[in-house]
């Protein structure tokens, strides 16, 4: 498996590869259809993210001390963010996520090229993933 | 007059968005402003900036000309009986808590019951939930039918002996569908209840004489109407406005002030305590001028017309899309729209449109009991404004397709 880093680094390149936002949407509306199936049980109150005008669900195991995530949104470029989230956090260690700064979210300049709502719907998933990884240090 | 040649006078028309032209297709939530209207609010700030009505130097008298000018204005373009009917609030939201408060204090016991629509902007909900839960009041629902029309009987079967006040909008702010409020408010009235109007998108494109409807109350904001932002107005029949307690105590609304009991000022100083936005009132007057110079032409109400019959056409047409507010009658339409789409959600459209140039609205539009009512979570709304061209509408068209194909 590739580092955090790699990973990362991997993202940044994909997203610098389209000019047009419109492409970079494009693209995160493939990461949001391709995203592995989420169990509608698990559609629940609880994993709800707050803060984001559609709605996500996010759910996370912890296995051999590494965390796994899986989620799911009606909308479907939130749902190719979250997708993106998700394949870079998902698999690494509560210390390695609780050390990251998330700062590649500004690198592919995601954060401002959402409307207001979205972007506080990121600042969410964002946090959702830190707290599911401090709580499990 | 061409909508072409009218953009002209909006500079923020001309603006680019993610270098393509912006085709601003959100005038329901807020419209553009004309020079008229910037050079106005430049004025009061370079020309005539001060505090109104208590002052004697020259600045303060210029000042509180334009702001009372104003209301004279308003009065003529509502046709009011008396110029102290008109008082001056930050917008609708204000105007209607105004009433809700001050109308409840005056006239709401427990068990009395008020009356809204389902299709009510949350501005016209709220205020009045508020009031229910300090008077223990109860809150009646009146329903739409398949189209979106509110039908006048039914609100006969609402109505019992302990309806206090009817409150429903001109136009709803999802369906842009033209409700028949005189006949509601004659139904009313053969009862001896007063009904508030919520005019914030009434206004824009109805021409209103508040004494031929004969509404108890209207509430309207100027920044719908092309005004600066922070202004508003709540029209109210002076025989419930002397009847009602002040909202706010504070400056300006005051006869004497003393520990042992306070007078209020007359109508309208008592409902306008504290200083007022004064730079931004007498923008009313050159937007008022314009909103009624494109009502009067013959040109303008064409192109919009054809736009109106566009849209409906090309929304109706595609099988994917659910147009909500269908009007049985073209002539019942604004240029408001609001549709949801098959597989694809409201605010996937919405962004995808932005990066087109094309500024819509998605989500519940203030309208939450709305949505559930129609079984949606919400809604992608574009609102025409008279600057707005057919080709925009064309070209609106084409980007929805484009942004469908990209989702489904």
């Amino acid at each position: 498996m590739k580092t955090l880093e790699e990973t990362k680094q991997d993202v940044i390149g994909e997203f610098s590869m389209y000019d047009e936002w419109l492409d970079k949407y494009e693209y995160l509306i493939d990461l949001g259809k391709n995203l592995d199936s989420y169990p509608e049980e698990l559609k629940t109150e609880d994993r709800l993210i707050k803060g984001c005008q559609s709605r996500v669900w996010l759910d996370y195991a912890l296995q051999d001390g590494k965390l796994f995530f899986r989620a799911d949104s009606d909308a479907i470029i939130t749902k190719g963010i979250i997708s993106l989230l998700i394949s870079i956090y998902s698999g690494r260690t509560p210390a390695e996520i609780a050390a990251d700064d998330f700062s590649f979210i500004e690198e592919i300049g995601l954060k401002e090229n959402l409307s207001p709502t979205r972007a506080n719907g990121l600042v969410s998933m964002i946090s959702t993933i830190r707290q599911a990884a401090q709580d499990n240090l | 007059m061409k909508a072409g040649e009218v953009r002209k006078e909006f500079p923020i028309l001309g603006k680019k968005v993610y270098g393509k032209p912006l085709v601003y297709l959100d005038n329901a939530a807020t419209a553009q402003k004309p020079l008229s209207v910037i050079r106005v609010w430049d004025e009061m700030n370079m020309d005539k900036n001060a505090n109104i009505h208590r002052a004697v130097h020259a600045l303060a008298s210029s000042a509180t000309e334009a702001y009372e000018k104003t209301r004279d204005r308003v009065r003529d373009f509502l046709h009011a009986r008396y110029r102290e009917e008109i008082i001056f609030t930050s917008g609708t939201t204000a105007s209607i808590n105004l009433v809700a408060y001050s109308f409840g204090e005056a006239f709401i016991k427990e068990g009395d019951e008020l009356i809204v629509s389902v299709e009510e902007h949350h501005s016209n909900i709220v205020p009045w939930q508020l009031l229910c839960q300090r008077k223990k009041a109860v809150l009646k629902v009146l329903e739409i039918d398949e189209k979106g029309y509110i039908s006048p009987e039914s609100l006969g079967k609402l109505i019992s002996q302990r309806t206090k006040i009817v409150a429903i909008s001109l136009i709803s702010n999802v369906l842009g569908i033209k409700n028949p409020v005189k006949e509601i408010i004659d139904i009313c009235h053969e009862k001896g209840i007063p009904v508030l109007v919520d005019g914030a998108q009434g206004v824009v494109h109805e021409k209103i004489d508040v004494q031929e409807l004969d509404c108890d109350f209207l509430a309207f904001s100027g920044h719908k109407i092309y005004a600066a932002t922070g202004t508003g107005v709540l029209y109210g029949k002076k025989k419930w406005l002397e009847e009602m307690p002040p909202y706010m105590g504070g400056g300006e609304m005051i006869g004497h002030v003393r520990f042992s009991g306070t007078t209020f000022a007359p109508l309208p100083q008592k409902f306008e305590a504290g200083t007022q936005n004064i730079s931004s009132v007498p923008t009313l007057i050159p937007a008022i001028d314009w909103m009624e110079s494109v009502r009067e032409d013959s040109e303008m109400i064409g192109q919009q017309q054809e736009i109106v019959r566009y849209l409906l056409d090309e929304l109706t047409a595609r099988p994917r899309v659910h147009l909500y507010g269908v009007p049985r009658r073209t002539q019942d339409k604004i240029g408001l729209f609001s549709f949801s789409v098959d597989g694809a959600h409201h605010e996937d459209i919405a962004l995808i449109l932005d990066k087109m140039g094309i500024a819509v609205r998605s989500g519940q539009m203030c309208a939450e009991p709305l949505m559930d009512y129609l079984g949606v979570t919400g809604m992608v709304r574009v609102s025409f404004a008279p600057y707005n061209t057919l080709e925009e509408a064309k070209l609106f068209i084409q980007c929805l397709d484009k942004a469908i194909a990209m989702l489904v």
